[in-house]
């Protein structure tokens, strides 16, 4: 009875300890990056997202159950930038967690791979709520994914070493894919490349560098403080003058502001996924670059 | 290495060369070079020139778009700079954040008479504060990373009577394996949920009225605590703790070794997309000696009462958050309510004029609130709370023998405190509140203290945490 006990114990620990070894546990703090783990992972890695599209990354509470799984992520796959500073150092603090501290192969910042636009030379919170090391809202410039996966694909095969040669491959595999994609997208955007548009929060400042837009408005008069009813009046006769061909929302947005401004100047209000996830089309990053060309060039026909 | 010396025996030739081949020097050469300096010079100027305008242009496009502050964000698309060289003295400064809060509070009732019946009164941490403008407390908190194994935090509150005290000054390890930490030194206590929320997080102005009663207001511990997270799926936490227990309702005790021990369990989850829970089991023991409390008798003589013994306490909590998916109103109703229950056991002093009397001493409170805070829009927030407490069945030895009456402890007699509160606040930004809130209040005898207060919250410097 005993040695039955033991050998089923062994087993069951044994099984436990190859199921662990068997995929990573990464954290993602959003959907994009939870994506592209996912994408260069494939069944090596067990991602958990943190949020969703249809939440404001910001704005989110160190929740329990982001506590629980950064307690036991081998991985935090985080955008940086400042984007979850009123949560994830929580979350790392409370999780008991030494692996994924910053500083360590555990953490990871995907803003750490790219340059940052905005970056202002001077802060101050009368400013609205910038962030000091630059625009955090990265992942709407497909170039910024690529550099991101690489980035990525080596703390992958750093972290787990022993299927380094599955990530390198997979991470290569992206790439090639991702290019073409963007070779796709490139030739498909043309149109789009001056189009003046109207903005409500500084996270579409990579699209439009991307595309060529020409932002000439935010509806937001500082990032992150709502306009006032003077505010929008201001910009109404502004841009009544001279109309933007369109009004871009991300689906995290409240649709009001945007769809107020709409209906004074005419001009309608383009819905964005954002995120992966943020329409039903976004599924997955290629998703959500093809639904997102695809309704600004539906606006702008 | 070995081209230096090479390189210097090379030099100092050249250098002995140097005399004779000035003198050889022609006037047409020396008219060469200064010709050349007089080119490099002209290219400084212009390169000064090309400077000097982009500057001019770089303001003027800043001063543009300042003035414009409605075109666009105010962005000059220069490109990224080098990351600036960590200056060596400051580099290592550590995140500094300030609260400055205070309120106008207006109070049915004289505060200087409030007391919660029933209940044995802490030094302090009890009732609605002065009437009038207030001063609330000032706090500044620094914190850092001390070195990759220890984080370090120090919250001091800076008091209207221009005293300062330390609220936390703790360390806490990072790089403990399988989910442990350790924090040192003064922090809240982890049992139940409010305790271990600073002030300025709190969703009504002043703490519910059990948290006043069994730990005036809020329990620090001079101590350590350990926690370990379990590693599943659902958040489970265990904590211990331990120190001097010198906070209510424990006392510094007149000998070596620690004082007390507390120990919680907290479990949490999501439901589906849109709602958080977290819930708690806690428990409190800690040993008072000589905890006193001023009373007055039926002679209306002013006593010294004192309390020395157990005191055991329970603490269940429960929280909820609901959040619609997918809402950009950011809409949310947060549910909260606590419940404890305490039991003391030892001698009561009791000093007046005559010589002091001693007799056993039993009490068994219990108390709860349940509050619900409403955000039906993204800045604004509504909140209801009802404070219920019960003395219990207190037994006092002086007046069982009949040696005292209850007129002796009139703070004591046991009483059904209970409070209804409602709170209105606004967020003109992430780092500001100012609040509203009416609270009818019976835990005095007496009629009810209509309680009125107008408060704000300003919070400078570092991002503060969002923590559930």
């Amino acid at each position: 009875m005993i040695r039955k006990f033991v050998v089923a114990c062994t087993v069951a620990m044994l099984a436990f300890a190859t199921s662990a070894q068997a995929a990573i546990k990464v954290l993602a703090t959003t959907a994009d990056w939870g994506s592209l783990t996912t994408e260069l992972g494939g069944d090596k890695v067990n991602v958990y997202t943190a949020t969703n599209a249809l939440q404001d990354v910001h704005q989110v509470d160190a929740k329990p159950s982001l506590v629980a799984r950064a307690r036991n992520a081998d991985l935090v796959v985080a955008n940086g930038g400042d984007l979850e500073v009123g949560w994830l150092p929580v979350l790392l603090q409370e999780s008991g967690n030494a692996k994924i501290q910053p500083g360590g192969a555990g953490y990871f910042e995907a803003t750490s791979a790219v340059r940052l636009m905005d970056i202002p030379s001077a802060v101050d919170r009368s400013m609205g709520d910038i962030h000091p090391l630059g625009n955090p809202h990265i992942q709407l410039d497909p170039h910024n994914v690529a550099a991101v996966a690489k980035a990525l694909t080596a703390r992958l095969a750093a972290v787990d070493p022993a299927n380094a040669q599955y990530y390198q491959a997979r991470g290569a595999d992206f790439q090639a894919r991702w290019q073409q994609a963007m070779a796709r997208w490139d030739a498909q955007a043309a149109p789009l490349k001056g189009v003046p548009v109207v903005a409500i929060h500084t996270d579409q400042r990579y699209l439009g560098r991307w595309l060529g837009l020409n932002q000439v408005a935010t509806i937001e008069p500082k990032p992150g403080v709502p306009p006032s009813a003077g505010y929008l009046l201001e910009l109404v006769n502004k841009l009544s003058a001279a109309k933007p061909k369109m009004i871009l929302r991300n689906a995290y947005n409240d649709p009001k502001a945007a769809e107020s401004l709409s209906q004074k100047i005419g001009v309608p209000v383009v819905l964005l996924p954002f995120s992966v996830g943020g329409t039903p089309e976004a599924k997955d990053l290629f998703g959500l670059f093809d639904d997102t060309l695809n309704r600004l060039l539906a606006a702008n026909k | 290495m070995g081209m230096v010396p090479l390189r210097v025996a090379l030099a100092a030739g050249l250098a002995t060369l140097v005399p004779v081949v000035a003198q050889a020097a022609t006037d047409a050469e020396v008219a060469q070079l200064r010709a050349e300096i007089a080119a490099l010079k002209a290219e400084y100027a212009d390169r000064v020139g090309a400077l000097e305008a982009r500057i001019n242009q770089l303001e003027t496009t800043n001063a543009a778009a300042a003035s414009a502050a409605a075109a666009a964000p105010a962005v000059v698309e220069a490109p990224p700079p080098a990351p600036a060289p960590a200056k060596s003295a400051s580099a290592f400064n550590p995140a500094i954040s300030v609260i400055l809060m205070g309120n106008y509070t207006n109070l049915s009732q004289d505060p200087a008479g409030y007391y919660i019946a029933g209940f044995m009164p802490p030094d302090e941490g009890v009732g609605p504060g002065d009437r009038s403008f207030n001063l609330g407390e000032s706090e500044v908190t620094l914190a850092a990373s001390i070195d990759p194994y220890f984080t370090g935090a120090l919250t001091a509150a800076l008091t209207s009577d221009n005293e300062i005290s330390v609220e936390e000054a703790y360390f806490r390890t990072l790089a403990l394996p399988a989910g442990f930490s350790i924090k040192g030194g003064r922090f809240f206590s982890g049992f139940g949920y409010l305790n271990e929320v600073h002030a300025h997080a709190w969703d009504f102005v002043d703490q519910p009225l059990v948290y006043q009663a069994f730990f005036g207001g809020q329990m620090a511990q001079d101590g350590l605590q350990a926690k370990w997270l379990a590693p599943t799926d659902f958040f489970l936490e265990f904590g211990a703790e331990t120190g001097n227990g010198e906070f209510f309702p424990g006392t510094r005790l007149g000998r070596n070794g620690a004082n007390g021990a507390t120990a919680y369990v907290h479990v949490g989850s999501d439901i589906g997309d849109s709602a958080t829970w977290r819930g708690g089991l806690s428990y409190v023991y800690l040993d008072a000696e000589d905890r006193s409390f001023a009373d007055e008798n039926s002679l209306g003589e002013q006593v010294a009462n004192a309390f020395s013994g157990t005191s055991k306490t329970w603490v269940v909590d429960a929280e909820l958050k609901w959040t619609a998916p997918g809402d950009p109103r950011r809409r949310y109703l947060k549910l909260q309510g606590e419940y404890m229950y305490r039991t003391e056991d030892g001698e009561l002093s009791y000093t007046a004029l005559g010589p002091t009397l001693d007799g056993s001493y039993r009490s068994n409170p219990s108390g709860w609130y349940l509050q619900g805070v409403y955000q039906f829009l993204p800045r604004w927030r509504f909140g209801l709370r009802y404070d219920s407490l019960d003395s219990g069945d207190t037994r006092i030895g002086l007046v069982q023998s009949g040696k005292l009456t209850w007129g002796d402890f009139p703070m004591l007699v046991p009483a059904t405190p209970s409070r209804t509160t409602l709170m209105f606040d606004w967020s003109l930004s992430e780092f500001s509140r100012l609040r509203a809130q009416y609270a009818w209040d019976d835990a005095a005898p007496g009629p009810t203290d209509d309680q009125f207060f107008l408060q704000y919250i300003y919070a400078l410097g570092a991002h503060g945490a969002h923590k559930f």
